[in-house]
């Protein structure tokens, strides 16, 4: 960070002659700097800092906009009913068996594609954009497919595969799943893990091309097996990829509405709470319990965020400091 | 050492050693490279093809008659006709998905230019001539990422309510920059990071203005870099649905919401949801795959290089 600042401040500036008129020089260049960088600033605080100040505010009062008049201060009364409300702790359940079964899916699979996508072989360029594909597909419209056009018990593509397999060897009673009413959250899963695998890969193969090799070199001179040098090189160096890939991953998928909205609705054990969040107080018009459930949120991943920043910041350090 | 940017430091590494390093790690010291490599090509093509088996099904399905597209098992070989598409584009129902397409690249596009408005400057005084505790501001930024939407949406939603802005395209142009705006300035800010110091120092030994200097010495180094950024903003408000859902509806609901009408499976037509999702993929397919290495950068913050 000094070396940084250093490389930046450059001599001269210190050159004025009188004292104070270099003070107001310099302070005056100070604001020559900052200003760049207000608007954005304040536009940020404006628009996202200062909406959650009043959701802070609102979770402390007794408001259902269907009853206006009935609008007092509720103390603790809403965050009491989002800890016991079995809808709402269901709801805290679901987020976070979602977040890190998708999380961790997603890495596992990442780091096995990363692996493979590190060596070189025919097509490889090819293999790697199909694999980034279902990244890049608009959230909702996979979440459509998964439900119609993959898991539909009826006539979609994973019990149609199973059909015509079973069809091969000459049997008309294949076995044929219906995720989205018999496991609607494995459904879930599933569509979030295929999603965001492409993720987890991408930053995991940056993180094993930046691999210094000449250890690697040295180990396998020294006859090392490949899984020493997995253990013992790849695996401490990728270390804090894979907490970055995880981290940021678990900022989007605790967000996760679209797949939630889609795939279920919400329904069976589903829900979210993003999504519960969405229904208290666009349907329920609960504000107050809305905005206690929300602030919930936020103290869940400040907690995973705090995590999220320190891994961010020593990859960021090490920038700053080469 | 310490003085050289990211780029100029790389430069200096990627010496004779380097070089070296890098043809012994695909040529000698594996053991068996060829029947190693064979084998982790025809997984890693196995998996790309299970991975893409969606994207292609839907793609293929979007070409296929309705009745074809629903059959069990999967008729691949069914004749390719245009019918789902012209169904999508209303030609036959009379529901035409054009106004949320248009008010998603309004949104898209003009929030992305906002966002760039708001961020290249902000990214300026972050790398090139730092504040000082620009390192504390960064954290601030990211920090606004991390709060959820849902913990302020409903705020958001109460004040477009009274002001009249529900509905309103532009009312979501903001959020969608207030949504972007962290991301752009980290991202930005590794780009203009790597502007060499020497470049600049050299500049303005020869004199150079403010101007000239991000004309000819900042700009061409991180337009590749700005160009990426606005990418991803665009993909990303292209893609979101919670805010539009809940602020929009009629007049200036995007095309994610003009999606969600395909929910519920009653009456369903599996060819059109298909071909739904394909047009309304296509521009984030498009961008995504152009900018497929510097996506990694933004997504990542701009900590991954």
């Amino acid at each position: 960070m000094t070396t940084a600042t250093a490389r930046i401040s450059r001599p001269g500036h210190h050159a004025a002659k009188l004292p104070r008129n270099a003070r107001s020089r310099e302070r005056a260049l100070a604001w020559a700097r900052r200003a760049p960088l207000l608007p954005a600033l304040i536009f940020l605080i404006l628009v996202t800092q200062l909406p959650f100040v009043v959701t802070l505010i609102i979770s402390f009062l007794n408001w259902n906009s269907l009853s206006p008049d009935k609008t007092a201060f509720a103390g603790l009364e809403n965050y009491v009913t989002v800890l016991t409300d079995p809808d709402l702790r269901q709801a805290i359940l679901t987020t976070i068996l979602l977040t890190v079964s998708v999380v961790m899916a997603s890495l596992v699979i990442g780091l096995g594609l990363a692996l493979l996508l590190d060596k070189k072989f025919i097509g490889r360029g090819l293999a790697r954009t199909l694999l980034i594909a279902p990244f890049l597909v608009v959230p909702v419209a996979a979440a459509l497919i998964w439900k119609h056009a993959l898991l539909n018990p009826t006539y979609g593509l994973i019990n149609g595969i199973l059909t015509w397999v079973w069809s091969l060897f000459g049997s008309t009673t294949a076995p044929q799943l219906d995720l989205l009413s018999q496991a609607p959250m494995m459904a879930v899963i599933v569509s979030l893990v295929w999603q965001w695998t492409p993720f987890m890969m991408l930053i995991l193969l940056a993180g094993l091309q930046s691999r210094p090799m000449d250890t690697v070199e040295a180990a396998q001179m020294d006859g090392a097996t490949p899984w020493a040098i997995f253990r013992h090189l790849t695996l401490p160096h990728l270390r804090q990829y894979l907490e970055l890939g995880g981290l940021l991953g678990a900022i989007y998928i605790v967000q996760n509405f679209d797949a939630v909205f889609t795939l279920t609705a919400g329904g069976l054990g589903t829900a979210n709470l993003p999504y519960a969040i969405y229904q208290t107080f666009y349907f329920a018009n609960e504000y107050g319990l809305a905005s206690a459930a929300g602030v919930v949120v936020v103290i869940g991943t400040i907690v995973v965020a705090t995590f999220a920043l320190r891994t961010v910041f020593s990859l960021f350090k090490k920038e700053a400091a080469r | 050492m310490s003085t050289l940017t990211p780029a100029a430091h790389r430069k200096a590494t990627t010496g004779p050693t380097a070089q070296a390093t890098g043809t012994l790690r695909r040529g000698k010291s594996r053991m068996d490279p060829t029947r190693n490599n064979t084998a982790a090509g025809l997984g890693a093509w196995l998996l790309a093809l299970l991975f893409a088996a969606p994207v292609m099904w839907m793609i293929l399905t979007s070409f296929h008659s309705e009745t074809d597209a629903a059959t069990n098992p999967p008729s691949i070989a069914a004749n390719l006709t245009l019918d789902a598409y012209r169904e999508f584009f209303g030609e036959t129902s009379g529901v035409s998905p054009w106004p949320s397409l248009i008010n998603s690249a309004t949104a898209s596009i003009l929030s992305t230019v906002l966002v760039l408005v708001l961020a290249i400057p902000a990214a300026y005084a972050l790398s090139i001539r730092p504040v000082k505790k620009w390192t504390d501001v960064m954290f601030f930024f990211l920090s606004t990422k991390m709060m959820p939407v849902v913990a302020a949406i409903l705020p958001l939603y109460l004040f477009a309510r009274t002001v009249g802005a529900l509905d309103n395209i532009w009312f979501l142009i903001l959020m969608y920059t207030s949504m972007n705006l962290p991301i752009a300035v980290w991202m930005m800010r590794s780009f203009l990071a790597e502007v060499p110091a020497e470049m600049l120092e050299a500049a303005q030994i020869d004199g150079a203005g403010l101007l000239l200097t991000l004309r000819k010495v900042v700009a061409p180094v991180a337009m590749p870099g700005i160009a990426a950024t606005a990418l991803i903003c665009f993909i990303f408000s292209w893609n979101e649905l919670l805010l539009a859902r809940v602020l929009t509806g009629v007049v200036a609901g995007t095309a994610p919401v003009f999606l969600t009408g395909f929910v519920s499976g009653q009456g369903l037509f599996l060819a059109k949801v298909c071909a739904a999702a394909v047009v309304i993929s296509l521009p984030v397919l498009f961008a995504g795959f152009a900018a497929q290495d510097k996506l990694v950068q933004g997504l990542s913050l701009g900590a991954v290089k």
